[in-house]
């Protein structure tokens, strides 16, 4: 009986302690963040929010996440798809450097990009002739995007290529459909939630993303300045509600993203 | 057709993953190897690893405690009902979609030297904020989610039915946890230990906002990189970043060699 009740104690611990630690470390700070943003009621959040600087951060880092994302879903569809179908020479190095821009710091992807696109490298030499620059402009924050994002298109379409049916695909090619026509209305269709999710993974993370794009971006208010970095900004110089609101805003879109991705993966594998 | 796939995607990887690691490693030896030596055995980068080290220990072992335990409960508490673990498990994720810069300041805003709280801690003489504590509470929010989500769905597939058994032949929950359940959860706990360890090394956002990057107290090896950016000292800042990226690389290496091992 002691015995017992001495588990059943521990049990309860156990509990506790793990609920406790996931609430305190997770759950309040974002319930906090949202205090503190409405804290001094809600016209100063409008009005934090409406700031022209810091509605340009904003405006921008979603036109760049875009244009990030888009060019994402390209390279991202076609690599996924060279990948799985085709077997060739240094195919596995390749699959397992998919995952390296996860595995490396951001901070350390910003000092690459910098250096590699920089007014001394043969890159920013190149643009500079051309009449355009690259390092501290749009372009070093849109590659700065792409390179950190770079595996969530591969790794979503992989398995939905590997585990689809070929006989599909044979029966398009039998019934006389040409290659592309086989690909446009056979294929990418199996693709699609793959690449959507992906795709919609890849936006939030780049809307987010702080380290890669503070040491490219050359962070000038108004024209380089994206979200995260005017939130870092605003920390700095002492102005926590209104690094408060801006958080506010890029949060509530992510969750709002992250909340559609389940959706779409709940419907492809709970019909 | 084919060819031009393979080669384009060969292209691809080659400018956009290849070139930039080539170009790190070239600037950390461009002033030779004393260069290199000169910028990783500084006294305030040796400190700043430590720091990093020391943050990698604490970090790792915490979240892959609680994460183990959590996933446990996630996936075989009773005393969870379905709606409650529904909404339980897609909070688990929150912390992906948080901007690191917005995990940082969430723990200023709660525990700062501006809040009640932290005003309290601080008269304690506990300081949480600009010390090692909040630098460490940072980078547990941001790395939360890894090992719970590569250890649930293993849970979920082996299912309970020989945990089932083991408990009804009489073992105590603690033997059936290591003598039945780790066991099959082993390989994805190490997976969810190395992805921790890659996101803890490289931890930047989060931690700048917390620490305040003060030179030899609450430097990290990240934060340092960003500082010898913004003060033009381009070959240390490489040599520093060639340290992390080395460790990443040798990371998704140990990741690749330990799937090709459950595998076979």
């Amino acid at each position: 009986m002691t015995n017992m009740l001495q588990s059943r104690w521990w049990s309860w611990g156990f509990r506790s302690t793990v609920m406790l630690y996931f609430v305190i470390l997770i759950v309040l700070p974002i319930l906090g963040i949202y205090g503190q943003s409405l804290s001094d009621g809600w016209p100063k959040f409008v009005s934090n929010l409406t700031e022209p600087l810091a509605w340009k951060a904003v405006m921008l880092t979603v036109k760049l996440a875009l244009i990030a994302t888009v060019i994402n879903v390209l390279i991202g569809t076609m690599a996924g798809w060279v990948l799985i179908r085709y077997r060739f020479p240094g195919r596995q190095l390749l699959n397992s450097l998919v995952d390296l821009p996860f595995a490396l710091p951001t901070a350390v992807v910003g000092l690459m990009i910098m250096l590699l696109l920089g007014p001394r490298s043969e890159v920013g030499q190149w643009a500079d002739s051309l009449g355009f620059a690259i390092l501290f402009h749009e372009p070093a924050i849109v590659i700065a995007m792409i390179f950190v994002t770079f595996p969530f298109v591969i790794r979503a379409v992989q398995p939905l290529l590997e585990e689809m049916d070929a006989s599909e695909e044979e029966a398009a090619y039998t019934m006389g459909a040409s290659k592309a026509k086989t690909f446009f209305r056979v294929i990418l269709p199996a693709m699609m939630p793959g690449i959507l999710s992906g795709a919609m993974l890849a936006f939030s993370r780049a809307l987010a993303e702080f380290g890669a794009v503070v040491l490219v971006a050359g962070n000038i208010p108004g024209r380089t300045l994206v979200a995260s970095v005017y939130i870092f900004g605003q920390i700095e110089s002492d102005n926590p509600a209104g690094a408060a609101a801006v958080s506010v805003l890029l949060l509530t879109l992510s969750f709002v993203i992250l909340w559609l991705v389940s959706y779409v993966q709940a419907r492809r594998t709970g019909r | 057709m084919r060819r031009l796939w393979i080669g384009l995607t060969y292209i691809v990887f080659a400018l956009l993953l290849g070139a930039p690691v080539v170009r790190i490693a070239a600037g950390a030896w461009e002033d030779g190897w004393s260069g290199f030596a000169n910028g990783v055995t500084r006294p305030e980068a040796l400190h700043a690893l430590m720091m990093t080290g020391i943050i990698v220990v604490i970090v790792t072992v915490v979240n892959t405690l609680f994460g183990v335990m959590l996933a446990l409960y996630l996936v075989r508490a009773n005393w969870l009902g379905p709606q409650l673990k529904r909404i339980l498990n897609s909070v688990v994720d929150l912390p992906f979609a948080v901007s690191p810069v917005i995990g940082g300041l969430m723990i200023v805003l709660l525990v700062g030297p501006d809040t009640a709280l932290g005003s309290l801690l601080s008269g304690a003489g506990i300081d949480i904020v600009y010390a090692l504590p909040g630098m460490v509470i940072a980078t547990l929010f941001v790395t939360f989610p890894l090992v719970i989500r590569e250890v649930m769905p293993v849970l979920q597939e082996i299912g309970s039915s020989q945990e089932e058994a083991a408990h009804m032949l009489g073992a105590y929950p603690w033997t059936t946890f290591w003598r039945v359940t780790w066991p099959s959860i082993r390989w994805s706990v190490v997976y969810g230990v190395v992805l921790t360890v890659a996101r803890t090394l490289g931890e930047f956002g989060a931690v700048l906002v917390v620490s305040g990057n003060i030179l030899f107290k609450t430097q990290t090896a990240t934060t340092l990189v960003y500082q010898d950016v913004e003060n033009f000292n381009l070959t240390a800042a490489n040599s520093v970043a060639l340290v992390l990226a080395a460790c990443s690389v040798a990371l998704l290496l140990f990741m690749e060699w330990a799937k090709s091992r459950r595998e076979s």
